[in-house]
């Protein structure tokens, strides 16, 4: 069965050219690249150039970067660095729609002594920036806002979070593990004091991300441990990823005009169609500030889980925001921040793609899609009686 | 990825017997849109007695609806004395087993099939007993009772994976593990007695902590930790040595520092260091 990847937001095929590129660093240079020896030289001068791309990428300079395990190693260490450079400020701000890499921390933070803001958003999903601007105090220590919402797709303002927490002295972080080869993320432009990127969400292999820290930001490690990363992250480099991830950066860049054109055309049309061909559909979140190549739609009185599995069995791969997928009961704690009304929240898909997807393969879910819908929807008590239910029913909290 | 049967999967991607029945003897529904997942469940009864017909509408996950169409089938040519003996575990079992955390959906399949069966005998008037508990799925007392008896559970997880009480807001978590204990006959551990300490009690025992488990681990990094004060539930300290100049010194005072005094005094302690 052909397989038609529409899932990239969860994570992405490694490219080709990446897995060319770390090969010979299993093998062959499988140095460590602290050793005063022919094979640690080798690595060591492949993890320069790596940072060098990264770098590139993202509009840093190498030794802002410090590579790590993961997105989520990344935040972490932002989030601790910040407070513990700041230890009398004892409050933290960020958004209720953050990856459960800071969402999770925050909770555990407040639990423990700090007092952390949860900006809102509203029903697109779009930050509410008076009560972001307002919940700022001399105690803030540190604002942490996701560049780009995994889920929604919502694109942050954070170009001008950035210049407000500079001119109040608070230190900002940025997630930005979606948006990161997806579209142009610039910290020249942007002042962002620390950001976070995950490999495997552009085409390099899992287990590896990075941390680009601004100069002259207040620092303090994560993982204490060796010299490595210049004592900012202890621990053997993860050599053979890292060159994957520099070798994923570059290609992210000669790419990024092709997912705003092309990737973003392949999006919209599925959209628009689906849209079209199911009646009782909607898109989740703001439609122009948003990822070029993701979209969630929820498709009222079905369930996800039993939309995804009905795809998988044609071999498309999406996701959902709905409860049954992840264990928990309840929907995406995105969808319910946005107050997406229960009708839909539980059917809704978000489909993210890839320079690796092509024109046939939207024809072909926008083929597929719309029976598997309706099936599910002729399988519901809902989808009959409808009419009565719209008017009884309130929306998520 | 779930792991279902293949039996849940061909349940699941054919299902039998979807649909109404218009005139049916029998009809008995649970959940609703805000859950997830909702059952409509029909049935027609010959006049002995027996189910000629049965047929289910289903809103749900994969494991809902081949819950639901395992139960209509397990149904047709049965007796109503022998449908009422059906419990969820006779659901999961016919399916080859479901995820522990889907056993809601064959409970569920129970609970539409009972209140069809009232229905059926007049009795669907009969009022909703017992008391909720929890809010988010409107769960009672009495259900989650019979939950636990019926499938032996142990922990307010399993209760939460067989009829979803407690996967919401997380505030009746305290509730069902009273539940939970009443049948298993624990008596349910008072608040540990330490929360009626007297301010000198509580000093003694977070100097015993410090001493005891605390500072030979800091000592063997050359470094030390000195009680300051106590203020209601807030310990201050200084740190000392090497400790009082290391950058990691506020994990080493939030992750372990506070969480051994926590665990060994109170759990509402909050630790903070003075300059």
């Amino acid at each position: 069965m052909r397989i038609v990847y529409m899932d990239n937001n969860a994570t992405t095929k490694v490219d080709p050219q990446v897995v060319e590129e770390m090969i010979p660093y299993f093998m062959e240079s499988y140095g460590n690249p602290s050793s005063m020896h022919i094979l640690g030289g080798q690595a060591g001068i492949k993890l320069k150039e790596a940072r060098v791309n990264v770098a590139d990428l993202i509009g840093a300079q190498p030794e802002e970067i410090i590579f790590t395990s993961c997105g989520t190693e990344s935040d972490n260490t932002a989030i601790w660095a910040a407070l513990r450079s700041n230890p009398d400020k004892k409050h933290i701000v960020t958004t209720r729609v953050e990856h459960p890499a800071i969402k999770n921390l925050a909770e555990y933070l407040a639990k423990n002594g700090y007092r952390v803001t949860f900006v809102p958003v509203d029903r697109k999903g779009r930050l509410d920036m008076d009560f972001f601007y307002e919940s700022l105090t001399d105690e803030t220590a540190v604002a942490s806002v996701m560049w780009a919402n995994n889920e929604s797709g919502v694109i942050f303002p954070i170009e001008e979070i950035a210049l407000v927490l500079r001119d109040r002295g608070i230190v900002f972080h940025s997630d930005a593990v979606q948006a990161v080869g997806k579209l142009p993320v610039n910290m020249e432009k942007v002042e962002v004091d620390m950001l976070s990127l995950s490999g495997h969400k552009l085409h390099a292999p899992k287990g590896v991300g990075a941390l680009s820290v601004r100069k002259r930001t207040k620092f303090s490690p994560f993982l204490i441990g060796g010299h490595q990363e210049k004592g900012r992250r202890g621990g053997t480099e993860h050599v053979s990823s890292i060159i994957g991830l520099g070798k994923a950066a570059q290609l992210a860049l000669e790419r990024h005009e092709e997912v705003n054109t092309r990737v973003r055309a392949l999006r919209d049309r599925l959209e628009k169609k689906l849209l079209e061909r199911i009646p009782n559909s909607m898109v989740n979140g703001d439609r122009e500030m948003r990822l070029p190549n993701t979209t969630s739609i929820a498709f009222e009185y079905v369930e996800g889980e039993a939309i995804l599995l009905m795809m998988n069995e044609l071999g498309i791969c999406a996701s959902s925001g709905s409860a049954c997928t992840s264990g928990s009961l309840e929907p995406s704690h995105v969808l319910r921040a946005m107050g997406v009304p229960f009708t839909a929240a539980h059917g809704s898909i978000r489909f993210s793609l890839s320079t690796y997807n092509t024109d046939k393969e939207v024809d072909f879910v926008i083929e597929k899609l719309p029976p598997i819908i309706k099936r599910l929807r002729e399988m519901s008590p809902f989808w009959a009686d409808r009419e009565g239910l719209a008017n009884a029913i309130c929306s998520v909290q | 990825m779930w792991e279902y049967t293949d039996k849940v999967k061909d349940h699941f991607l054919n299902p039998r017997n979807v649909g109404k029945i218009d005139d049916a003897d029998g009809v008995g529904e649970v959940g609703s849109l805000a859950c997830g997942d909702a059952l409509r469940l029909y049935f027609k009864v010959d006049k002995n007695g027996k189910i000629t017909d049965a047929k289910f509408q289903t809103f749900g996950c994969a494991s809902a609806i081949a819950s639901s169409s395992a139960l209509t089938e397990m149904l047709k040519g049965m007796s109503l004395e022998e449908a009422q003996k059906i419990s969820n575990e006779d659901i999961a079992q016919f399916l080859g087993g479901l995820p522990k955390e889907k056993m809601h959906c064959s409970v569920m399949g129970r609970d539409a099939l009972e209140k069809a069966i009232d229905y059926y005998r007049g009795e669907s008037e009969k009022k909703q007993e017992g008391k909720i508990v929890c809010e988010c799925f409107g769960v009672t007392d009495l259900e989650i009772e019979r939950t636990v008896r019926e499938n032996n559970l142990r922990t307010v997880e399993d209760v939460t994976d067989y009829v979803k009480a407690g996967g919401g807001c997380g505030q009746c978590h305290e509730q069902i593990q009273e539940i939970i204990d009443s049948i298993l006959g624990k008596e349910t551990p008072k608040r540990k007695e330490k929360v009626g300490m007297t301010n000198l009690q509580k000093i003694k025992l977070i100097e015993e902590t410090l001493e005891r488990e605390i500072r030979p681990a800091l000592k063997q990094d050359g470094g030390d930790i000195e009680l300051v004060d106590v203020d209601g539930n807030q310990v201050l300290v200084k740190l000392r040595g090497t400790c009082a100049k290391c950058a990691a010194s506020q994990v080493t005072l939030k992750h372990y520092v506070e969480n051994k005094l926590q665990e060994f005094v109170t759990p509402e302690l909050v630790v903070e260091e003075v300059q």
